[in-house]
């Protein structure tokens, strides 16, 4: 079982959540080109390793989330700044 | 403008990997001595015309296209594991083309026409059984979306259409089709053509006839960078020393976004691991492939008598391939809904392969903004059934400097370009 830590309710069955991509920066819509929207949209690091990714818990208090996580061994730990998305 | 082009009028004979002898096999049996390899191994060359990264059934049929299509033979096949380790050893082996758009339909129809040929022309038994293949409908919308799909398959030639529960009866009678299940079959897409082969085999053909025609298959060869001067690919860094190449070929799923990014090359890819299963094996009891998106679930019966499972992707990415309990629960759960007879039969073994998704559900083939270095990757959930027309496309680009019409619609390009293929409906769950 993976246990997700919750920055509201603490750790929980990765069963409660919902991923929810990368964490990266939006573009301003009224001030970027198509190109970078574009990449914004499609492109992913996709890494190997320790990348911090959006969370949503759906099945507890339905807040999105800042999660650190290590995609070859599923390992977990709370972003610093956690609640930020 | 391709390299290769002088060697085009240079092909020394057709070197069509030789065939097996019934004495040969009858001997054998009788003495129980080991086969032979069927492919060599060899020392790694300082240079290659082609280099190509990833020995599954990808990288395998574009190292034999490109020598019996073409007369390209100095080849180097990278595999970091064994050959066939990877996607092509853990997929359930569906074969079928019946997609919903018309670029797809018309790609995956030339690989069933390959692999329909394939052990004549590498005179190594696939065992390709085409014993038709079930898109079960549980719902109003998936019934129309079968439809659409009949309808453009249909245009494209490809034997295809919707049946009503009581032929789905007729073809798998221990289908639950009555209307009491929790989802009620309203109907199937039905595909004859579609079927099942033995993937190993697929590999180790395509790895023979390639070793055959000269290419140099390397196990054991890990890539650890790859060398980029003046926007134009030069080589690659592996763990048994430095290669140079004009032209080195992306052919890996699961690894695909990182061996791009050694070349500086960032592609749409997400990393996600699909989970299977098989059962002790039964009687043959099970004609057809049976596939039900609303239920997540695709199951069909081998030569063996094994029942294979599969389902859709993890629902987070990761390269990680263990299992879980959770998707056990869930995918036996599924089974019995659709074949409650089924309940005391066990499970033997589960397993995991990674799949490169796409935002569009198709794969991303043919050149990057770096000169000679070419991708055939994003091959999602049906990379094994494009294994075939993959080589021979991939093959057809590097010898000719062209992108060939079947595959043009899947270029790296279309992502910046807003010109995106939406298979998404045929082919998230429908293997």
């Amino acid at each position: 079982m993976i246990l997700i830590p919750c920055p509201w309710c603490g750790p929980r069955n990765v069963s409660e959540f919902r991923y929810a991509d990368e964490a990266k920066v939006r573009p301003d819509p009224n001030a970027t080109t198509p190109e970078r929207w574009r990449t914004y949209l499609y492109m992913r690091d996709n890494p190997a390793g320790w990348t911090t990714e959006k969370w949503f818990h759906r099945a507890g208090c339905r807040r999105y989330f800042t999660l650190e996580r290590d995609t070859v061994s599923n390992a977990v730990r709370a972003a610093e700044a956690s609640r930020e998305v | 403008m391709s390299i290769f082009t002088n060697r085009d009028g240079s092909r020394d004979g057709h070197h069509k990997p030789a065939g097996y002898s019934a004495f040969d096999l009858f001997r054998r049996g009788l003495l129980g001595t080991q086969w032979p390899r069927a492919w060599r191994s060899h020392d790694l060359k300082p240079s290659y015309d082609v280099v190509i990264v990833g020995g599954g059934v990808h990288g395998l049929a574009t190292a034999y296209y490109l020598a019996a299509n073409h007369g390209i033979t100095d080849v180097a096949v990278l595999e970091k594991g064994y050959i066939g380790g990877g996607a092509s050893g853990r997929n359930t082996a569906i074969i079928r083309s019946n997609y919903l758009t018309p670029e797809g339909t018309r790609f995956y129809d030339r690989s069933v026409k390959l692999y329909e040929t394939l052990a004549a022309d590498l005179n190594f038994n696939v065992m390709f059984s085409q014993r038709g293949h079930l898109t079960l409908a549980h719902s109003d919308s998936a019934l129309r979306t079968s439809r659409w799909r009949a309808e453009v398959n249909k245009l494209q030639g490809v034997d295809s259409e919707v049946i009503g529960p009581e032929e789905i009866k007729k073809l798998v009678p221990y289908l639950d089709t009555s209307e009491h299940a929790r989802y009620p079959i309203l109907g199937a897409l039905y595909h004859p053509p579609g079927g099942i082969i033995r993937h190993d085999a697929v590999v180790w053909g395509y790895a023979r006839g390639a070793d055959a025609h000269g290419a140099h298959i390397h196990q054991n060869t890990e890539v650890l960078g790859i060398e980029v001067a003046n926007g134009r690919v030069r080589g690659v860094r592996t763990n048994r020393g430095d290669v140079a190449a004009p032209v080195v070929v992306n052919c890996t799923a699961g690894w695909s976004s990182l061996i791009s990014e050694m070349a500086g090359v960032k592609l749409p890819i997400t990393t996600f691991p699909l989970q299977a299963a098989v059962t002790e094996p039964v009687r043959p009891f099970l004609e057809a492939v049976i596939v039900s998106g609303t239920l997540h679930v695709y199951v069909s019966q081998t030569d063996r008598g094994e029942l294979v499972f599969g389902a859709s992707v993890d629902p987070f990415p990761s390269y990680s391939m263990r299992g879980s309990l959770e998707f056990t629960e869930g995918l036996a759960g599924h089974v019995l809904e659709l074949m409650p007879s089924l309940a005391k039969l066990r499970v033997l073994r589960q397993w995991a392969g990674l799949c490169d998704m796409t935002p569009d559900f198709a794969p991303i083939m043919g050149i990057t903004p770096v000169e000679g270095f070419y991708v055939d990757v994003g091959w999602g959930t049906y990379g094994f059934k494009a294994g075939p027309v993959s080589g021979e496309t991939m093959a057809q680009l590097i010898a000719t400097g062209k992108t060939p019409p079947l595959i043009a619609a899947f270029d790296l390009a279309r992502f910046a370009e807003g010109r995106l293929v939406g298979e998404k409906g045929a082919a998230s769950v429908g293997h």
